[in-house]
């Protein structure tokens, strides 16, 4: 890691500013939230995976002593098939509202039906059972290419395949085609010596986070609507209540409570709305819940894919040319990440002939939703895969033919953006420079394997304010929610523009009522964003305050110097004041000082990641143990270092259990048999060896402090460095996921 | 989660007969472990949920090197391995109840327990089985004794009439030379339900050359845990050998009937009874081995 001398706060390690009350247990996460009055919700949800709804009759539930309200799709404005301003793209509204509550059609096991709001959670409970609803079944189809074929069950009479701008005849799973094309794939494939092919799948698999998600409702007389919640982002749940509820957006107020964990999946609402719709009903405050069931039945995956991928190179290791076909299952409505998965695919590598076709399809699983750095793990599993058989190939070391063709500063990427400054080399050279890679790995039974992946981040809008306290401490208040240490990165940075320490930041995540428009936090955007707002709000302070520093030795504001947390006046009086002891005079010179910024910054620059893995395979049994990990990143800057370890090692986890074990199992009737932690196998603490993350910082010129997103790449790698390294104990390529052991089993011929 | 009743009894007589009053709708609370989680999951109905754990005689739990062991009907799997002569006596056991859940659960967790709950996978049940236990059951009609290997009959159904109790389980004293061992296979290495798990005892000569007896029990395989008599029998008297090993793995195989579910296929579950088959035999071989002369 490089030592930066040139910062007094950026690049140490305090303590959090939320530390203190999340490890004594006094942090509100959205669970907690208690109000007078408060009924409880719950929902009922469909046990077929696809059926017609023929009739809900409520009468009985209604009848049970305890029951204040019931709702159903019918409680939902009439959507029309118009298109949802989501700020971030639009959206089917009557697929966002249909996976609110079905209307005509569950289309997964899982899919909410009704909901009922009783004086306490076992009566809402009893009351579901007391529901009757009446279903046609109908076959379901659950996998990708299943879903493609001609003669499977169509989930949506409407979806016609919207193909390079042409729209299909006859209704298709296939929501979509996209692609992308660079230079002639006929020419770089003729110029290549060699050649791979290879077919890989995917699994389903969820984001896993800690906490259900929750939702706490409450409609005013005056028609203000209240939601508590936890959430990736309250302004993307008022957008959507708004949409959903057809309701004015300023009369809802969204209020953030800490998060249990996100991973993208607390983007998208699903029981907020019913709240809110229970608590239009009652007349009062209603709080839902959902159990481990309820999320992995009734929220968003990941979705599983099929992809095909072809690598061409001539035998000194240049690539010449990359095709691919992905096809990526939606879940029950459009909208997978197929179109980042694209982005990303072949992103690391500069590469003249580019052919990526995406295909978006759905099937009878639950909506799929964004999971750090979506997409882009699926594609790199086949990518990654691909380009070690190709080094194996022509006898290169895997990182050489990586750093042969890594891509750089200016070249271009299949679906057109150029590279501005990368790190993806400098990730290599320091995979390379590691004693892991340069340690021997002889053992028998043992392998190494190494990956890289890239994600593009995402800038996007954010707000800041910050006003100044008497005691040169500030409050810095925002709208990012704080999933992975934020609330320090951010006032760190507001910190070092201030000459004060990261202490005296006291940063606060407030409602949709207190602080500017402020989008998700998602695409690894907030440390670089939100962080760029607090910088700009910050030199507003500054600002303001060399005004009154001047005030009060009367002389011109251009002969104000703020410099190490000290103004100081130039060119003639020779004056001195600290910030800490201007922020004492601001009432004598003028009042409160608030500096203010809001951010929509363009240069996020993109996240890249090698890792390097060794395993040791039981060919008895089939498993796998991961016994080192060493994951290179480029952080262009690394605000608080520990965090960005945190989110390498957190990303490396999740990684591996989408690697080895995690995966949605499902019966022929389309029911997820493993919907529970003790059957959807996250890694614990005792599978994983410590994760060695190794931060190197290439500056992001799009940035002040040239940061970079950090939460998302290191998920990518993952899965195909350790199919790698497997591949190197075992000598057979895996190429589905999850490589379990009986999958393991399968490929060694023992079963 | 429904509502019930909660009974806390005192001696086994009362809780024979509020079993024997209340039917099916009756339950024993000992650990809970499973009990309420199957409660609140809605898996299981109950009226009556009997509390035991203030009755004496399923508190017991004493070891004597000649007599053996007796254990309570509801003694936490912590006192199990927290005891070090039942850890020196009974290693196969104690291999179970580390296992089971984590510290907290075991604080709770019993192997009576375990064995009422009757699940395939129950990994307590393959120990009590190679260790020759025996299910003291107290009724309507007083006290029986059944081999642990008869007290399941299916997934969740127990040899227990309406109105028993499994009271204590008597392990009897280790012989010479002779060493227990369990282990089950699961894809992580904590938190999961066994995918298959394999128990073995072994009695061998003097020299340690020599299997006097042995005995094969498998989990997650079949309808209920097993005792492998023909793989046990193929081992009498046999000098220790891999052939032999392998023969015993091989017809433990045999008796495999697995399922294919979310937890391992069927092929897998069949082909890792040979493995762990061989694993528990050699477990316990080294065991004896490895105990000072």
């Amino acid at each position: 890691m490089s030592e930066n001398k040139e910062y007094k706060v950026i690049g140490t390690r305090p303590i959090r500013h939320d530390g203190v009350d999340k490890v004594t247990g006094r942090a509100i996460y959205g669970a907690d939230f208690q109000i007078t009055g408060l009924l409880h919700g719950r929902v009922l949800r469909s046990p077929h995976a696809h059926a017609k709804i023929v009739s809900i009759d409520t009468s009985r539930a209604e009848a049970l002593p305890g029951v204040k309200g019931i709702v159903t799709a019918q409680d939902l404005p009439a959507a029309e098939d118009k298109m949802a301003d989501l700020g971030e793209g639009a959206v089917n509204l009557k697929y966002l509202c249909d996976n609110i509550l079905a209307s005509d059609k569950a289309l997964y096991k899982g899919h909410a039906i009704a909901a009922v709001a009783a004086t306490n959670p076992h009566i809402a409970g009893e009351a579901c059972t007391l529901l009757d609803v009446e279903y046609e079944v109908l076959p379901p189809v659950l996998e990708v290419r299943q879903a493609m074929e001609p003669d499977a069950p169509i989930l949506h009479d409407n979806i016609r395949t919207s193909s390079l701008g042409e729209t299909g005849e006859k209704p298709s799973n296939v929501a979509s085609h996209l692609q992308h094309k660079k230079g002639d794939i006929e020419k770089g494939f003729t110029e290549a010596d060699v050649v791979i092919e290879r077919e890989f799948v995917t699994g389903t698999v969820h984001q896993g986070y800690i906490e259900p998600h929750n939702a706490t409702a409450l409609y005013n007389p005056d028609g203000q609507l209240t939601v508590w919640c936890s959430t990736q982002g309250a302004f993307t749940v008022r957008e959507q209540l708004a949409e959903i509820l057809q309701y004015p957006i300023s009369k809802i107020k969204v209020v953030p409570l800490e998060i249990g964990g996100g991973f993208g999946g607390k983007i998208n609402v699903y029981i907020k709305p019913v709240a809110a719709l229970l608590a239009k009903k009652t007349g009062k405050p209603v709080k839902v819940l959902m159990n481990r069931a309820d999320v992995f039945e009734g929220t968003g995956p990941t979705p599983a894919s099929y992809l095909t991928i072809k690598i061409g190179a001539t035998n000194d290791g240049k690539i010449t040319a990359a095709q691919t076909s992905l096809a990526f299952e939606a879940g029950a409505y459009p909208g997978s990440p197929v179109g980042a998965g694209a982005m990303c695919v072949f992103a690391p590598y500069n590469i003249e002939n580019v052919l990526i076709d995406g295909y978006d399809v759905v099937v009878n699983k639950p909506k799929t939703a964004p999971y750090r750095a979506p997409g882009a793990t699926n594609a790199a599993f086949g990518t990654e895969t691909v380009i070690d058989e190709l080094a194996e190939t022509l006898n290169m070391d895997p990182l050489e033919i990586r750093l042969k063709n890594g891509a750089k500063e200016g070249d271009r990427r299949a679906d057109g953006p150029v590279f501005p400054r990368i790190g993806f080399i400098e990730t290599i050279e320091a995979a390379q420079e590691h004693p892991h890679y340069t340690s021997s790995n002889g053992k028998k039974h043992h392998g190494r394997g190494v990956a890289s992946g890239f994600w593009f981040n995402i800038g996007l809008e954010s707000s800041v304010t910050i006003s100044v306290n008497p005691d040169g401490t500030v409050n810095l208040v925002e709208g990012s929610t704080d999933i992975g240490g934020t609330r320090a990165s951010i006032a760190m940075q507001a910190a070092e523009v201030l000459g004060i320490p990261a202490e005296s930041v006291n940063p606060t995540v407030v409602d949709t009522n207190s602080i500017g428009y402020t989008a998700v936090t998602g695409g690894s955007r907030t440390t670089y964003a939100t962080g760029y707002a607090a910088y700009e709000a910050a030199q507003d302070v500054v600002k303001q305050m060399k005004a009154r520093a001047a005030k009060l030795w009367d002389v011109d504001e251009d002969n104000i110097q703020f410099a190490d947390g000290e103004f100081s006046s130039i060119n003639g009086k020779e004056e001195q004041i600290s910030f800490r002891d201007l922020s004492a005079k601001l009432s004598q010179t003028g009042g409160p000082v608030v500096g203010r910024a809001t951010m929509n910054p363009a240069g996020a620059g993109g996240a890249f990641a090698t890792h390097v893995v060794d395993v040791a395979v039981d060919e008895e049994t089939g498993k796998v143990e991961i016994l080192r990990y060493t994951a290179t990143q480029d952080a262009g800057k690394a605000i608080h270092p520990s965090y960005v370890e945190g989110q390498i090692q957190g990303g490396v986890v999740q990684g591996i259990g989408w690697a080895l074990n995690e995966e949605y199992i499902y019966n022929d009737e389309g029911e997820m048999t493993n919907a529970s932690f003790l059957d959807y196998r996250m890694p614990t603490c005792l599978d994983l060896p410590m994760i060695d993350a190794v931060i190197v910082e290439v500056p992001n010129p799009g940035h002040p402090y040239g940061v970079r997103g950090v939460g998302e790449v290191p998920i990518v790698p993952p899965p195909a460095a350790i199919a790698n390294a497997i591949y190197d104990a075992i000598g057979v390529r895996m190429t589905e996921l999850p490589m379990s052991p009986d999958r393991i089993l399968k490929a060694l011929g023992k079963i | 989660m429904q509502e019930f009743e909660y009974i806390n009894a005192k001696t086994v007589s009362e809780a024979v007969t509020l079993l024997d009053e209340k039917g099916d709708k009756a339950r024993i609370l000992a650990g809970g472990t499973d009990l309420i989680v199957q409660a609140r999951e809605g898996r299981r109905t109950l009226d009556w949920m009997i509390d035991i754990k203030s009755i004496p005689e399923v508190n017991e739990l004493s070891y004597d090197s000649n007599t053996g062991l007796t254990l309570g009907a509801a003694v936490p799997c912590y006192q199990i391995y927290a005891d070090d002569a039942v850890c020196n006596a009974y290693p196969g056991l104690v291999d179970a109840t580390i296992i089971i859940g984590g510290t907290a659960i075991q604080g709770r967790a019993g192997v009576g327990g375990n064995l009422c709950n009757a699940s395939p996978a129950a990994d307590c049940i393959p120990p009590l089985i190679v260790l020759n236990a025996t299910c003291v059951i107290a009724g309507p009609n007083g006290e029986r004794e059944i081999p642990s290997e008869d007290f399941c009959t299916a997934p969740g159904q127990t040899a227990l009439e309406k109105g028993e109790m499994l009271v204590s389980i008597k392990i009897p004293a280790p012989q010479q030379n002779s060493r227990s061992y369990y282990l089950r296979f699961i894809p992580r290495n904590e938190m999961d339900i066994a995918v298959v798990g394999a128990g073995a005892a072994i009695v061998l000569d003097e020299a340690k050359q020599r299997i006097i007896s042995a005995r094969i029990a498998l989990a997650a395989v079949a309808p209920t845990p097993l005792y492998a008599e023909e793989a046990s029998a193929l081992l009498a008297d046999r000098e220790i050998s891999d052939t032999a090993i392998d023969e015993a793995a091989q017809a433990a195989q045999n008796i495999a009937r697995p399922i294919s579910d979310m937890r391992g296929t069927a092929e897998q579950r069949t082909h890792l009874v040979g493995v762990l088959t061989r694993r528990a035999l050699n477990g316990a071989i080294q065991r004896v081995k490895d105990d000072a002369a």
